[in-house]
């Protein structure tokens, strides 16, 4: 399998705690990674070091080949790498259509089209439809339809998880980086909106890395795990072989073995 | 998006039209009112990204000296020439100024704003070749190299006001619908998400930040030429505090509000100043209270006309 996204030896300190020590993965087009790990142990600081929020002390990133540890968030997300949140980053004022239309504004801006001097409905790249139509079309993929009009401020938890998420497909990422999906989502819904992200990025042909608590979801959607501790990670397998390696299941699950 | 333009449209009309019947004093406060309603207009880009700028008259003042530069030292004194040098100069000194304030938000860019136009103030009142504090007088306004009668002058720069400032406001109303446009309440919410969705949110501000000058420029130019004189006092605080208020009086809604505004702005001033020429400042003050306690949107907020 191709690689899409390659870490080497990434290192980062906060004064004395270490939040990355050598953290090196190579992740393959199409695939879907679960990242496990208890609070702390360096998941969320792998997905800002790779989306460029924070720069690695030592290091580097490449994707598709190459170097992107330099770059700022915004550059990373031109080139094709997205992320959503663990806590939605929405516009708050705006209305879930409009929240949709501001990304696919950005998204045509950046291909030189929308702009002052631009007729009509411009098509938006990927979607070969006006802003519009694409919005229209990741609000239904995303199950968002029945909440168009309404406030991005007043959503229902789960819903506004997926509006996150949404907002981070609008520019057709080939890598996108999930923090917690499932976290604030009641436990039986978890399962169903994991299933329609998952498919509505699958549709997409987006590669998947997601940082996840709840193993039973993991073991179901990941397809590989990377297990962090410390800082490190201490296991990279399939689920089944990961969630049973007594490292894992000492440091990250909670059972001993 | 049609109904703006039709308003913006009818409001040209009436003025251009009706212009000629109303009374000398009537004019002077329109078009000031434009002039007034050009610099709202720009503050009004910045308000929706959540920018307060308390230092819009540094440009406001920058177009009036630039127009009356240009009467004073050489000798032009075409009103549609000084508005656009009056824009111009306004927007070179906002697009070097923008490197450094597009990198500041909420307080930060409020004060440093202010900051600004007041070293601006602070130039003039010293510089005995602009007059110092008392400023200096304007040209009489010409018009394509022409003098218009002494019957006809007002009725002339307020039907160029109404010209330019419609054009303008049509500009800007088309650019809220740009993808730059429509990123101001994103920036004002969220400027995380703006980033890692792939934009600038400091190309944002400074674009804004520019075009917000370029209109005041304009009004400056605008005001000096109907005014017919110029002083350091067009730069004061007090001033762009002027412009704050009636920007909040118009909202964000809708390219028109900012004229409206500025309309109401002079008609309760001129009114408060000649009921109590001593405390029109009170009374300014207390509209401003009812408006804030009554229409926190402003007056057109609730109206995002499309």
């Amino acid at each position: 399998m191709e690689v899409i996204l390659q870490a080497r030896g990434l290192c980062k300190n906060f004064g004395a705690v270490s939040a990355a020590a050598e953290v090196s993965a190579a992740i393959e087009r199409d695939s879907v990674v679960g990242l496990i790990g208890t609070n702390g142990a360096g998941k969320t600081t792998f997905i800002n070091m790779i989306t460029g929020y924070l720069k690695p002390d030592r290091g580097s990133i490449e994707f598709e080949g190459r170097d992107i540890t330099p770059l700022a968030p915004r550059d990373i997300t031109r080139l094709g790498i997205c992320r959503s949140f663990q806590i939605p980053q929405l516009y708050g004022s705006l209305s879930v259509f409009d929240n949709m239309m501001v990304a696919l504004g950005v998204v045509l801006a950046n291909a030189g089209r929308g702009g002052f001097f631009s007729r009509g409905h411009p098509v938006v790249p990927g979607f070969d439809a006006p802003a519009e139509e694409a919005a229209q079309r990741l609000l239904e993929r995303f199950g968002l339809a029945e909440y168009r009009d309404r406030n991005a401020q007043v959503l229902p938890g789960g819903v506004r998880k997926l509006l996150d998420i949404a907002l981070a497909m609008v520019s057709r990422p080939r890598v996108l980086l999930l923090d917690e999906p499932t976290s604030g989502v009641s436990a039986g819904e978890k399962f169903g909106i994991m299933q329609m992200v998952l498919d509505g990025v699958r549709a997409e042909g987006a590669t998947v890395l997601f940082v996840e608590h709840d193993m039973e979801v993991v073991s179901r959607f990941a397809q590989r795990v990377l297990a962090f501790y410390d800082g490190r990670i201490i296991a990279d397998a399939a689920p089944q072989m990961a969630l049973a390696d007594p490292e894992v299941k000492r440091y990250v699950v909670g059972r001993h073995a | 998006m049609k109904r703006v333009p039709l308003v913006l449209g009818a409001i040209l009309a009436v003025v251009l039209v009706g212009g000629p019947w109303l009374p000398q004093w009537a004019m002077f406060i329109v078009t000031i009112a434009f002039a007034r309603g050009l610099v709202a207009l720009g503050l009004m880009l910045l308000l929706r990204a959540g920018l307060v700028s308390f230092g819009q008259a540094l440009y406001y003042c920058l177009g009036a000296y630039a127009a009356g530069a240009l009467g004073r030292f050489l000798g032009v004194s075409d009103i549609v020439v000084e508005m656009l040098a009056g824009g111009a100069v306004a927007a070179a000194v906002a697009f070097v100024l923008g490197f450094l304030l597009a990198r500041y938000r909420g307080i930060f860019f409020g004060l440093l704003s202010l900051a600004l136009s007041m070293i601006l103030y602070g130039l003039l009142v010293k510089n005995e070749a602009l007059g110092s504090t008392d400023g200096f007088n304007i040209l009489p306004s010409r018009l394509f190299g022409l003098r218009p009668g002494p019957d006809w002058v007002r009725y002339i720069v307020m039907a160029c006001a109404a010209v330019i400032a419609v054009g303008a406001a049509l500009l800007v109303h088309r650019f809220l619908g740009t993808p730059l446009g429509r990123l101001a309440p994103a920036i004002k919410d969220n400027e995380i998400r703006v980033e890692y969705m792939g934009a600038s949110a400091r190309y944002a501000v400074h674009v804004k930040y520019v075009l917000a000058a370029a209109l005041a420029g304009v009004g400056g130019a605008l005001a000096a030429t109907t005014v017919g004189h110029i002083d350091p006092d067009m730069a004061y605080w007090t001033t762009s505090g002027e412009f704050i208020f009636i920007a909040i009086l118009g909202g964000t809604g809708n390219v028109v509000a900012p004229f409206a505004a500025a309309l109401l702005y002079g008609a309760i001033h001129t009114t408060a100043y000649d009921l109590s020429p001593n405390t029109w400042q009170m009374s300014l003050g207390i509209a401003l209270l009812l408006l804030i306690v009554f229409l926190p949107q402003g007056l057109f907020g609730r109206f995002a006309w499309k």
